[in-house]
């Protein structure tokens, strides 16, 4: 291997792979918080709304990111839309993220239990608080697992960003293997950055669902 | 000037007040009627049992006094306001903050508790102090800690649902109910899914609150608390209420043979 490629493309791949975690993470947030709105909405007793929204999903669901990538940056300007590659890149993977998300909070609100919903009602908790309280760090437990797979799926729906000229990590290492020719390098370096990137994300995750099931898995001799 | 001759309703003591008044009361899951022209009137203090077999109705009826579930023909009035519904005609659903005011007033424990499992017995029983009653955080869990002692789990308080046993379990969310003040208290087979060596912590408590005059309907199979704690024992059969009076009555001078017929079965399983 050619260490000194590494000196010399360093910078530019550990930029990309900034680039990437903040495209990942924007662009993750945004799914997330599209898809429990649309999960959220979806459970309004308006007629027809779920089914447009089921719609939406099962449509996001069934075409290619890369697809909708280029009609969101591409098609964009025809209805007045212009974003600039990263802005589109995030918006994107939002977009694509979010039926999927959407579909895990249905999931999670289905899975909890009736009986902590009507105990909150009864007691005249309003609806927000019922939310926030009950709802969602019961149905968090078993929904978590999903969504930290997700956010995984989605780091790696990033390289897809390097079609738009995203600066990032894809886009970089592609512009070091085409000025180099060193194509094994490249891709070994790559694939460390992606794998750094999910081994971190997924070691969260382990600790968050750790920290969620605490009161569940205690040791008996933890208490008394 | 004085109150007593400004007050309307001078004369009328409040122990005579009704509570709850059921009337004309009918309840259809789909084609299936439930509940069929329910008449059924709790006072102040009174403690009201509702037995009967299985499927006749009890938890439906319960459900329908705080509008856990809705109902399509006669009223139920808490303290005289119609229970889910706007008055007037044609009626519409009450708005949530109304129902909200309503249910404030109505406490429910369930057959298998509902407690939050994320949350300590403490912080089950100071929630609702804080979301609805709006009390500031350490007064809440003061109150609820005085509640948990109230129960006898003073030294439990920091557990969590899931290293509780099943009748800590239900003592918590008892607390939780009473905490909140309420006028009337609904139970649905509060003891039903705990282990027979622990019902009779949960009936205690129970006994309790009867004592200090909370008026309570308790749907229950506990045939000794109906006879011992109840002013009021209702039979259900079948969607109507077959048999209501005092427990005396009911258990050993009915002419129905429905409830006899209950009641035999309910012996011959508790004999051995
Ligand atoms: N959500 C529902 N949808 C459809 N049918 C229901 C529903 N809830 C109850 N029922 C039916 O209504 C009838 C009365 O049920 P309910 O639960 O009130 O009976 P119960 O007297 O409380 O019985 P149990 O002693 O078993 O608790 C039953 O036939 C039941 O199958
Ligand atoms: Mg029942």
């Amino acid at each position: 291997m050619d260490y000194d490629l590494f000196l010399r493309y360093g910078p530019s791949l550990l930029r990309g792979f900034g680039m990437t975690i903040l495209c990942w993470a924007a662009g993750t947030a945004l799914g997330m918080l599209i898809g429990f709105l649309l999960a959220l909405a979806r459970r309004l007793p308006i007629p027809g709304l779920s089914w447009v929204l089921r719609a939406y999903i099962e449509v996001v669901r069934g075409t290619p990111f890369l697809v909708q990538l280029f009609l969101l940056y591409s098609g964009g300007p025809f209805i007045g839309i212009r974003l600039d590659a990263t802005t589109a890149g995030i918006v994107g993977l939002g977009i694509y993220g979010s039926a999927y998300f959407a579909e895990i909070f249905r999931g999670g609100f289905a899975a909890v239990p009736k009986g902590y919903v009507e105990a909150a009602e009864s007691l005249a908790l309003p609806p927000g608080a019922i939310l926030r309280r009950v709802v969602v760090p019961t149905m968090l437990i078993s929904i978590l697992p999903a969504l930290v797979n997700m956010m995984i799926i989605l780091t790696k729906e990033t390289v897809v960003l390097s079609i738009l000229t995203v600066p990032e990590l894809m886009y970089e290492a592609q512009t070091m293997a085409a000025e180099t020719f060193a194509a094994f390098e490249t891709i070994f370096v790559m694939a460390l950055f992606y794998w750094l990137l999910v081994e971190v994300v997924s070691r969260l995750g382990r600790r968050a669902e750790r920290k969620l099931t605490s009161h569940l898995t205690q040791k008996a001799g933890a208490v008394s | 000037m004085t109150d007593v001759t400004a007050s309307p309703i001078a004369g009328s003591s409040p122990e005579d007040r009704p509570m709850i008044t059921i009337s004309h009361l009918s309840k259809s899951f789909g084609e299936t009627q439930v509940l069929k022209d329910i008449n059924l009137t709790v006072h102040k203090s009174e403690v009201v049992c509702l037995i009967g077999p299985s499927g006749s109705g009890k938890s439906t009826l319960l459900r329908c006094l705080n509008f856990l579930e809705s109902y399509e023909a006669g009223e139920v009035r808490m303290e005289g306001r119609l229970v889910g519904y706007t008055e007037g005609f044609p009626r519409r659903k009450m708005k949530n903050r109304e129902l909200r005011a309503l249910r404030r007033e109505v406490g429910m424990v369930f057959q298998h508790f509902n407690l939050w499992p994320h949350m300590t017995a403490m912080e089950n029983v100071r929630e609702a102090l804080v979301q609805v009653k709006g009390l500031p955080l350490e007064e809440a869990t003061a109150k609820a800690e005085a509640m948990l002692t109230r129960v006898g789990l003073a030294d439990r308080m920091h557990a969590h649902p899931s290293r509780l046993s099943g009748g800590q379990q239900q003592r918590v969310a008892i607390a939780r109910v009473v905490a909140m003040e309420p006028h009337v208290i609904l139970f649905d087979e509060p003891t039903s899914a705990l282990d027979p060596e622990l019902v009779g912590e949960v009936l205690q408590v129970m006994k309790d609150l009867a004592a200090d005059g909370m008026t309570m309907v308790v749907v229950t199979h506990e045939m000794g608390f109906a006879a011992n704690v109840a002013d009021r024992v209702a039979f259900l059969d079948g969607g109507h209420i077959v048999e209501d009076g005092p427990p005396r009555q009911v258990f050993h001078e009915s002419s129905e043979p429905r409830v006899r017929q209950f009641l035999q079965t309910y012996h011959e399983r508790n004999s051995f």
